[in-house]
């Protein structure tokens, strides 16, 4: 005879089993909250693979339950009571055998054949998008540890922050110049992983407009954790511009302050902040112009740290870490490896406060 | 020493405890030792394991570095897999394959003691690591990060050579262990007899056997490449990461199996014993295991996916892999059909079994879920992963090996653990472990990365990762209870039955703990569940107990110092590559040395008088 439970002792496993799964079902909520989910296709190919994943989810929610209801009840069925006979001796039925095998493999097939159907359906790149447009080339180059990003047929160089149009396919081609990567923007597409020695591909189509963060989703090193980027789908019109302003981005141009215009019936323009004057001055002196480019139009150069082209527009900095503020900004330049352990930067310069608050100061106004 | 006259021809010289042991071949005291062994290293992996939960509690963690991260879950991982699991394993078979077929040790018994301390060395230099810099580039080291020029510190050279050094542990008890089982059963015991266990040990060898030399393989190119400045893996003189990636994996996916069969196996001996009903369909279990072991062979670049190969090969290797769910129902069909219309008898092994049945189901259903290949491309390197083989490792081979432990300590030490403590363990486990793991599942799908070191706010996954963390210090809490019932059964007096549980194998028919020569007579086997089919022909419930037996007349192999020896050689030349140049040459005359005292260790071992510390009864 078992002692009757106390009450609290009926309720407790339930109620801790109910806000475990409510916490689970949290994860289903709205987009805005999960910016870098899976769940939440944004893109042509992350909907495709959703679909699939939700094929395979109902099938194993269905063995799950059946199968872990089985077990419960074998184990409260046929649980042992005092003085039991020895129960049949079976070794087996070969017809309940098969039947077991056959409804598995069975099942597999209604994944298996919608999985071949995607691999093959995503494999090649459409060579129009929905909207009639070739698709737009991107070259993804992975470094230890940001993103560098090039879009050879408009002749820019951006980093760490992707800038696409919505609805047309994006056919993203990506090498790494040291150790291996992996690229990741979970709403828009799979991953694929950047290798030094080949070319790897994929491609999507952005569905809506908005900032989607990125990661490096394979192990590369110290910062592998801090290798973050966003990628901005923004409406057609607002991609022409913002490719008009990167092409007129020349790097001549970012370190010259600026000149009155010749035609002397314009209005001179305003003197310059001489904050930003000394940043452009430090910039030339203190070593930063040997790894960054500052201006994003021309063909890509082998650069030992990301291009800074637009910079004062990007929304983080410090491979998609920092918000882009003018303190983050200044103490990032102050001391990076405060930030990022192990960063290529860190050591190479020395900058006061004063001089790390100015060249902020100058790259904002790289527009 | 001191002036005891020994009496050479009665009794052999008396050994301190520590000698003994240090010279022992004997394979139950050399699971022991394994046990020992990996059980410590498996709490020194859990320790680093509860520090990466610490640190990931919530977004923006400051409790280690990213480089002590990186050591941390690279350690975390080769310790798990090498260290603990495959050791924990390898106690089982060391201590119970002999029992369970019948013999009185196994084929090579110095060989044995030779893998034991190959292994033990090999583990204490891979932790020693954590003094010098341990290892930090994963523990599937991909290229080119493993390489010289992104990993030049010498931590990388620890898990290299670290690696090959239990490779060849591994594999000496691989050969071991398969012609144990081939050569050495009892009379009677045809294959088609043989405990599950049995089975699984032997399909587990022979992934060993296949397995192994490719990550020796592999270790080896990479070793040169790091040492010699070969280019094996460096893509500037023409290597390629990707053969990297395919030579561990062919070994790491079978490897996958050598940590899972043992646990099938362990279950298939815990649930007829507690359903007092034979294991159903017996011989679809063991096809069903030869099968899957097969097949672990073909499905090795779903570990690849995100490369890239072309739909072709994503497409044979999705379909090779979702094959495999077809012998993994079939097993867990079997063990569900075993338990059905039994007399289930809810003692702690059985409650391990059954949660085992339970975690194991979900890490296979999230198998098959990586299986789709464009779905994976989300999956794979996300948490989602980490949940999944955690299900698979933890739920699976931990649960089935915990199983074990409470199964076999009393046919060990002759000691019943106690069961109030080990239900508590039980069920702090399962809710600590479900604590972990499940959330993950949603961390991975919410788009977090694996090994990472940090995350940042407002990506949705922080409470996921709370909840993680709550788990693992559950975790911690149910493996606290087990040490507490080990300690507490351990003061307690040794006076378990032969047969505490009604079992159906022979180990059952010898005193706990079993005498050194095992079986005073060579057992005869007529049937499956020889145990059973005895007590049946004899009409009663239980067999007597057995008696000790002097065992006169009885040849047992002797003691030897040559294992310990040769090991400790192996980890000296091995120590040779990662030491500074001396002179010109990249090889240290230290590894020279190593070389000469295995050689020598080897002659002396094949020299050594069959008869000279042999045991006499």
């Amino acid at each position: 005879m078992r002692p009757a439970r106390a009450p609290w002792r009926q309720w407790l496993p339930h109620g801790l089993l109910v806000a475990f799964l409510a916490v689970l079902v949290a994860g289903c909520g709205a987009s805005e909250s999960y910016p870098q989910s899976t769940l939440h296709p944004k893109g042509d190919f992350a909907e495709v693979v959703d679909g699939l994943f939700q094929t395979t989810v109902f099938w194993a929610t269905i063995i799950f339950i059946g199968v872990e209801a089985a077990l419960l009840y074998a184990i409260f069925r046929f649980r042992a009571k005092p003085n039991d006979p020895e129960p049949a001796q079976t070794h087996g039925n070969t017809l309940v055998e098969i039947i077991w095998t056959v409804i598995p493999a069975a099942v597999l097939a209604f994944v298996a054949v919608p999985t071949v159907r995607v691999i093959f359906e995503t494999a090649e790149i459409p060579e129009t998008s929905a909207d009639g447009s070739a698709p737009l080339r991107v070259d993804v180059v992975g470094h230890q540890w940001w993103w560098e990003f090039r879009y050879p047929d408009l002749g820019i160089v951006t980093a760490n922050e992707l800038h696409i149009p919505v609805g047309r396919t994006v056919d993203v081609r990506m090498k790494s110049v040291d150790v291996l990567h992996s690229w990741w923007v979970p709403q828009f597409a799979g991953k694929r992983d950047v290798f030094p020695n080949r070319e790897t591909r994929i491609w999507f189509t952005a569905i809506d407009t908005g900032e989607y963060p990125g990661v490096c989703a394979e192990f590369c090193g110290l910062q592998h954790g801090r290798m973050a980027f966003y990628t901005m789908a923004v409406a057609p019109a607002d991609f022409d511009a913002w490719v008009a302003r990167r092409q007129a981005d020349s790097a001549q141009a970012a370190i010259r302050p600026p000149v009155p215009p010749s035609d002397t019936t314009q209005p001179a323009p305003l003197p310059e902040d001489p904050q930003v004057a000394q940043g452009r001055q430090l910039f030339l002196t203190k070593a930063c112009v040997g790894c960054h480019a500052l201006g994003s139009a021309g063909a890509p150069t082998t650069v030992l740290g990301p291009n800074l082209g637009g910079i004062g527009t990007r929304r983080m900095i410090a491979s998609g870490w920092l918000e882009n503020t003018d303190a983050n900004l200044a103490a990032w330049i102050k001391d990076p490896a405060a930030f990022k352990e192990g960063v290529a930067m860190a050591g190479v310069y020395q900058v006061t406060d004063a001089e790390a608050a100015a060249l902020a100061a100058f790259l904002r106004t790289r527009q | 020493m001191t002036t005891t006259v020994l009496d050479t021809e009665a009794a052999p010289a008396r050994r301190s405890a520590l000698v003994e042991w240090l010279t022992t071949v004997d394979h139950k005291k050399i699971g022991i030792m394994y046990g020992a062994s990996a059980f410590i290293f498996f709490l020194i992996g859990g320790l680093e394991a509860l520090i990466i939960r610490a640190q990931l509690t919530g977004p923006e963690g400051k409790l280690v570095s990213a480089e002590l991260y990186n050591q941390l879950f690279t350690m975390h991982g080769t310790t798990m897999i090498f260290l603990a699991v495959m050791p924990l394993s390898a106690m089982f078979f060391n201590f119970f394959v002999p029992l369970l077929i019948g013999a009185r040790d196994v084929a090579f018994p110095r060989l044995n003691a030779m893998s034991l301390w190959v292994f033990m060395l090999g583990g204490i230099f891979l932790n020693a690591s954590f003094i010098f810099g341990a290892p930090n580039g994963g523990w599937f080291g991909y290229a080119p990060l493993s390489g010289r020029e992104f990993s030049p510190g010498i931590n990388m050279d620890f898990w290299v050579i670290g690696l090959q050094i239990l490779g060849i542990a591994s594999l000496a008890a691989g050969v071991n262990f398969f012609t144990t089982i081939l050569n050495m059963r009892a009379r009677g015991m045809t294959l088609m007899r043989m405990p599950m266990f049995a089975w699984a040990t032997l399909i587990t060898q022979i992934l060993v056997l296949l397995a192994f030399p490719v990550i020796t393989v592999a270790l080896i190119f990479l070793m040169a490449d790091r040492v010699f400045g070969t280019g094996f893996f460096v893509t500037a003189a023409g290597g390629d990461p990707m053969l990297w990636q395919h030579l561990f994996w062919v070994f790491g996916h079978p490897e996958v199996y050598i940590l899972i069969l043992p646990a099938f196996g362990i279950i298939s001996e815990i649930l007829p014993v507690f359903s007092r009903k034979p294991l159903f369909g017996y011989s679809a279990m063991v096809f069903s295991m030869a099968f899957i072991a097969f097949l672990g062979f073909g499905v090795w670049s779903h570990h690849m996916f995100a490369t890239g190969m072309g739909p072709l090969a994503d497409s044979f290797f999705s379909l090779a892999t979702m094959l495999i769910a077809i012998p993994t129902g079939v097993k867990v069909f079997n063990w569900m059909g075993t338990v059905w219309g039994g007399s289930v008898r809810l003692a702690t092994p059985m409650y391990f079994a059954l949660g085992f049945i339970a975690m194991f189901v979900i890490g296979g259903l999230s198998g098959v879920m990586h299986s789709v290949a464009p779905a994976d491309l989300q999956q794979t390197d996300s948490y989602f992963v980490v949940a999944h083989f955690h299900y698979v490792l933890f739920g699976g081979s931990i649960f089935a090996l915990t199983a074990g432990a409470y199964y076999w300590w009393p046919k060990m030490f002759g000691r019943m653990l106690d069961e109030g403590l080990g239900k508590a363990h039980f069920w702090l486990m399962f809710l600590g472990f479900n604590l972990t793991f499940f959330p993950m599942h949603f961390a991975g799908l919410l788009g977090m990365p694996r090994r990472v070191y940090t995350y940042p706010a407002g990506l949705g996954f922080d409470i996921y990762n709370l909840m993680a963390t709550a788990g693992a210090f559950v975790l911690m809490l149910a493996f606290l209870v087990f040490i507490w019932n080990l300690i507490k059964t351990w003061r307690g007096p040794a006076n378990a039955p032969a047969d505490p549980w009604g079992g159906a194998t022979l180990e059952w028919t010898i005193p706990s703990p079993p005498q050194e020569f095992n079986f005073g007579e060579e057992p005869v086997v007529t049937g499956k569940d020889p145990v059973w089919t005895a007590r049946r022909a004899a009409g009663v419930d239980r067999l007597p107990e057995p008696a000790h037996v002097s065992g006169k007349g009885i040849h047992m192999p002797g003691p030897s110092w040559w294992p310990l020896i040769v090991s400790v050689g192996i980890l000296v030349f091995f120590v040779g590559f990662m030491l500074p140049k001396f002179w010109a040459f990249p090889f240290h005359p230290v590894g020279i040395l190593g070389f000469a005292i295995t050689t020598v260790g080897i002659f002396k071992w094949a020299y050594e008088p069959v008869d000279a510390h042999a045991t006499h009864h």
